[in-house]
């Protein structure tokens, strides 16, 4: 039980992910209508559309004005992230996680440190979101969608098609060569789309300062270390929208030093 | 503070670094987009690159087809990735009156719209999927043998598929009853391609645009009423296409050609 406890939200993180995937796929395989579609675009109940809004930006862009359907799924989306907050989606939803995180997980096993040789900058995707979009107006069609790691993986789950046990490969191969979450914390321009949506969200980890031992777990597991930078030093949320809200350092901390709580409301007593 | 030296080299780096990455994302995207083979569900767009650009690959189409006909392209298919199409040799479109695949677009990249004469409702026979055309080499009636399959087959009996018959000159008393396509009805759901009996289909749908061509504005049916009115220019034209009464009139004029 106690290790049910200490991984509480690993735990509800994995049953979200998979949950999201086996209800696609028994949408595709067994004609469920609780989720269909995938993760471009989706039908709830056969009857709420959602959609990806970085890929119907890329279609914008593209010189696509998409029907109706699909600006408003994208709308509901964009502000469902925007309110919750950070890159939940990168961490409760996206498939590629269990990649990224599988790979952290055996690196840290292994105690595996990050290529000294080849360094990225964390920047590198936000350039990749812009790129996505030109390219996207040069070409016409959307960039990002026509190699996208997570549409092409979720695809050959959902649609069992080929050609993702090759991008799971080389996400695998990638973030082992170069950097610990180097796909998802570096390059991946929809992780970047969501950490500026998720930017001023509800949802945050708040760090208490006092109850902080210094202990470093949460440094080791995040695959975000740059949004701990308050960690030690400082009371109050960790704002970044960079943040996954993988909770994965609130499960590690044994000294009660960080939580979620809600943006904005616990700023009252915010010993600063 | 950085030194204006640094800052402009930080911007040269990052130019360099997005046009190195777009070049290479970008050839590799456009290549993939590039799809002139693809059979699309009913109801899409014209020009298969509209399609792909209007396609948000989310696959419900696929997904409520009842025959699994359509599948989604994968990497290595050689078109436009998670993309829907269908090959009707292995199974082709039987379409369905509610349309359920292109009722289910979200994107409108497949749109009833595209399926509907002016004023009536949507019909499965006026999609455009592709056109069959037929090999009369392979094509086993062509050779004197009575074949009727892709006719019986045809969902638009006598209509996209009609028998012509010929005198069968080798035998001297039989006829040819050969198959011949009416691309005026043809849907290309491919039900011929997959029934056609010989090793590798003798008729086989190809996307419309590369099954048809064009005779051009300026052959005018004379015997044809209607078409013969676009002789009368009410207007001078603006263009040279349609500059159709200099175009008939040139050689009896005693100006230079060039």
């Amino acid at each position: 039980m106690a290790s049910l406890r200490k991984n509480k939200f690993l735990i509800l993180r994995r049953v979200s992910q998979l949950a999201i995937l086996v209800l696609f796929f028994g949408g595709n395989y067994f004609g469920w209508k609780v989720l269909t579609g995938n993760y471009s675009s989706a039908k709830i109940l056969d009857r709420i559309v959602l959609s990806d809004p970085y890929a119907v930006l890329q279609m914008l862009a593209g010189g696509y004005w998409a029907a109706a359907d699909l600006l408003i799924g994208a709308l509901i989306v964009l502000l469902f992230y925007a309110i919750i907050g950070g890159r939940f989606f990168c961490a409760w939803v996206c498939p590629v996680n269990l990649v990224s995180d599988f790979t952290a997980w055996s690196k840290r096993k292994l105690n595996i440190k990050n290529n000294k040789r080849i360094v990225l900058s964390r920047n590198v995707r936000y350039y990749l979101l812009a790129l996505g979009l030109i390219i996207s107006a040069v070409i016409g069609v959307a960039a990002f969608e026509m190699v996208s790691p997570v549409t092409i993986l979720s695809r050959s789950i959902i649609f069992g098609v080929g050609g993702g046990w090759l991008f799971i490969t080389a996400l695998f191969l990638f973030d082992w060569a170069v950097a610990r979450n180097g796909w998802c914390g570096y390059l991946c321009p929809l992780g970047a789309f969501y950490a500026l949506n998720g930017k001023y969200g509800l949802l945050k980890v708040y760090h208490d300062k006092d109850n902080c031992t210094l202990c470093n777990e949460c440094f080791s597991v995040c695959p975000e270390v740059q949004v701990l930078s308050r960690v030690g030093k400082k009371d109050g949320y960790i704002k970044s929208g960079e943040c996954t809200l993988c909770a994965r350092c609130i499960d590690v901390c044994e000294d009660n030093a960080l939580n979620f709580a809600m943006n904005y409301i616990k700023n009252n007593h915010n010993k600063r | 503070m950085a030194s204006r030296r640094k800052v402009i080299e930080n911007l040269f780096k990052s130019g360099a670094f997005m046009g190195f990455g777009g070049l290479l994302w970008g050839s590799a995207a456009g290549n993939a987009a590039e799809t002139e083979l693809a059979l699309r569900p009913p109801g899409a767009f014209e020009n298969d690159r509209d399609f792909v650009q209007a396609c948000i690959k989310c696959g419900q189409c696929v997904e409520v087809c009842p025959y699994d006909t359509l599948k989604l392209a994968t990497p290595g298919d050689g078109k436009a990735v998670g993309t829907p199409y269908f090959k009707p040799r292995e199974i082709p479109c039987y379409m369905c009156t509610d349309i359920p695949c292109t009722r289910n677009c979200p994107s409108g990249a497949l749109d009833l719209k595209r399926l509907q004469a002016k004023g009536s409702q949507p019909s499965i026979d006026t999609a455009k999927m592709g056109m069959a055309i037929i090999d009369p080499k392979a094509c086993i009636a062509f050779w004197g043998i009575q074949c009727d399959v892709c006719y019986r087959a045809c969902p638009l009996l006598d209509k996209a598929l009609i028998i012509e018959r010929k005198r069968n000159e080798r035998t001297q008393k039989h006829a040819y009853l050969l198959p011949v396509v009416n691309g005026d009805h043809c849907t290309g759901c491919g039900v011929c391609e997959h029934v056609c009996v010989v090793e590798e289909a003798a008729i086989s749908v190809l996307p419309v645009k590369i099954a048809t061509g064009k005779a051009g504005g300026h052959y005018i049916k004379g015997w044809d009423k209607a078409d013969e009115k676009r002789m009368e220019l009410k207007e001078p034209a603006t263009t040279d296409e349609e500059d159709i009464e200099s175009g008939l009139n040139y050689l009896n004029e005693d100006n230079e050609l060039y």
